[in-house]
């Protein structure tokens, strides 16, 4: 049960917890509301939506918010993918108008930003610490390309270190590039022996 | 349901099934289909100089590479030799579909047709899409699939890599995106084909059968067409005749590293000079269509 744990503390004590918004109806939500304020502001409330595919990671968290504009009722907000074939971005979508409506805001728009492109890099320090927490390892910092230019063929494997994330050596070896989703990339460990994923560099 | 409580129990209690109780929440029934328009909120104004038909011929042409080969790796869903190879075809498959929606919905509002990539992928005929005939070839073995799918990432990273530059922002934020994506398929196709050819007996002739099956395709890929041409000339576009040395660096930098020969084989000529991008495809085209089409059409106007 040490994953589960792991886990929901990883939640617990950032802004991650799911369907904060929801469960505010039931039991107002400490943080959030008071009696001067009836609701979140929009970008609190956007800022809480969580990734479908790795949940413990909020929007913000994940770099993928851009913009939060509230104009009375109405909240515009606009997000980039990070994949661009991520299914996950539908679905960020759909969360973003939900949590919003349930907030008690109005018309929701989300908006897709193309450029500049995401980047693993964009994942923030408490992001970082979520996904080691939940047994995922940060990414390391992402190649840079040269606009228009060649980019270099990479024929052996890249000599980055990544630390495992239940026993944190660096002793640890790559199983697959290619994982789950899109974004991860299956690892594991030569001193503890357990697989772990990991956030790829992009 | 209900009784789960998501702040005592861990974050995977908030799952799809929970949310699917929720009327107004269609999308979802399944997960990752509710598709809407993926330039959403996106400026697709054209660019001055450029026109608007060509603009959107030339995106249905990056978009249906896309489209055509992601459709050929998603066949090779349970095929593959190795469950790491079964993801990584599926994954590259899915970046690829990624890059075609966004192309086509990018030729749908360049032409002023408006129409959606649904209506693009699955409601269009044969002689209407634009790929070159390299990706829509009849699935062969590992060594075949390996030998496509580095001569296709190749050629079209070096593409994309000048398609940044475009004046259209849309086609240079797509082309951004793509280079990070197909930088790691051609590093996994030139990895497996290194290895293969520099293997046993066996692997190595199959790389290289592999080779000179796909092979009489390549020089199509870099002939420009008048389309192409015109936008290179309006900064928006690539002139694919430019990408030739690029390629011919790189496949040589593999080959010679899995001990593999350049294939020496005659180019397969189009009907009347005509090849993919005129509309003019092989055999094998037909018969792909009809598969990733007969649901849509089927169906049509449905939404799910």
């Amino acid at each position: 049960m040490t994953e589960g744990d792991r886990v929901t503390q990883g939640a617990a004590v950032g802004r991650a917890r799911p369907r904060a918004v929801t469960e505010a109806e039931a039991r107002p939500n400490a943080r959030a509301v008071t009696e001067a304020e009836p609701r979140p502001s929009a970008r609190a409330v956007a800022e809480a939506v969580t990734d479908p595919e790795l949940p413990m990671l909020t929007l913000a968290d994940l770099g993928v918010l851009r913009e939060v504009t509230e104009d009375g009722d109405t909240v515009t907000v606009a997000i980039t993918p990070t994949y661009s074939g991520c299914p996950a971005l539908d679905t960020m979508r759909d969360d973003l108008v939900h949590d919003l409506q349930q907030a008690g805001y109005g018309p929701v728009e989300v908006h897709t930003v193309l450029t500049p492109v995401w980047s693993s890099d964009w994942i923030s320090a408490e992001g970082r610490r979520k996904l080691t927490a939940a047994g995922i390892a940060p990414p390391g910092n992402a190649p840079t390309h040269r606009d228009g230019g060649t980019v270099p063929l990479t024929l052996s494997l890249p000599s980055r270190h990544v630390h495992c994330p239940h026993c944190g050596s660096a002793d640890t070896g790559l199983v697959s590039y290619f994982g789950a989703t899109a974004c991860r990339s299956l690892y594991s460990c030569c001193t503890c022996s357990e697989p772990f994923e990991h956030v790829k560099e992009i | 349901m209900t009784s789960h409580s998501v702040s005592e129990g861990n974050v995977y209690d908030d799952n799809v099934y929970d949310a699917i109780t929720e009327a107004s929440d269609d999308a979802r029934w399944a997960f990752g289909t509710g598709f809407s328009d993926p330039l959403a909120g996106i400026d697709t104004t054209v660019p001055d100089g450029v026109d608007g038909a060509d603009l959107a011929a030339y995106s249905l042409m990056l978009a249906d590479d896309a489209l055509i080969m992601s459709h050929r790796l998603q066949q090779w869903c349970t095929n593959a030799p190795e469950l790491e190879d079964e993801v990584a075809l599926a994954n590259i498959g899915l970046d690829l579909l990624g890059q075609a929606r966004l192309l086509l919905a990018r030729a749908g509002a360049a032409d002023g047709s408006g129409r959606d990539e649904d209506t693009l992928a699955f409601h269009r005929d044969e002689h209407e899409f634009r790929n070159v005939r390299l990706a829509e070839l009849e699935n062969g073995d590992f060594g075949e699939l390996i030998a496509r799918l580095l001569v296709f990432s190749v050629w079209r990273l070096a593409l994309l890599a000048r398609l940044t530059g475009s004046r259209d922002t849309v086609l240079a934020a797509v082309a951004a995106k793509g280079v990070k994506e197909v930088t790691y398929h051609r590093d996994y196709a030139a990895q497996w084909l290194i290895r293969l050819g520099d293997g046993t007996d066996f692997s190595q002739k199959r790389a290289q059968a592999g080779l000179t099956e796909i092979w009489p395709y390549v020089a199509e890929l870099f002939v420009a067409g008048p389309v192409e041409e015109r936008l290179a000339a309006a900064g928006a576009g690539v002139a694919p005749d430019g990408l030739r040395e690029e390629f011919d660096q790189v496949m040589g930098q593999v080959l010679a590293a899995g001990g593999l020969a350049w294939p020496e084989v005659p180019e397969r000529a189009g009907v009347s000079g005509q090849t993919g991008r005129d509309g003019v495809h092989t055999e094998a085209m037909g018969y792909l269509l009809a598969e990733m089409q007969s649901i849509a059409r089927a169906h049509p106007g449905a939404t799910w």
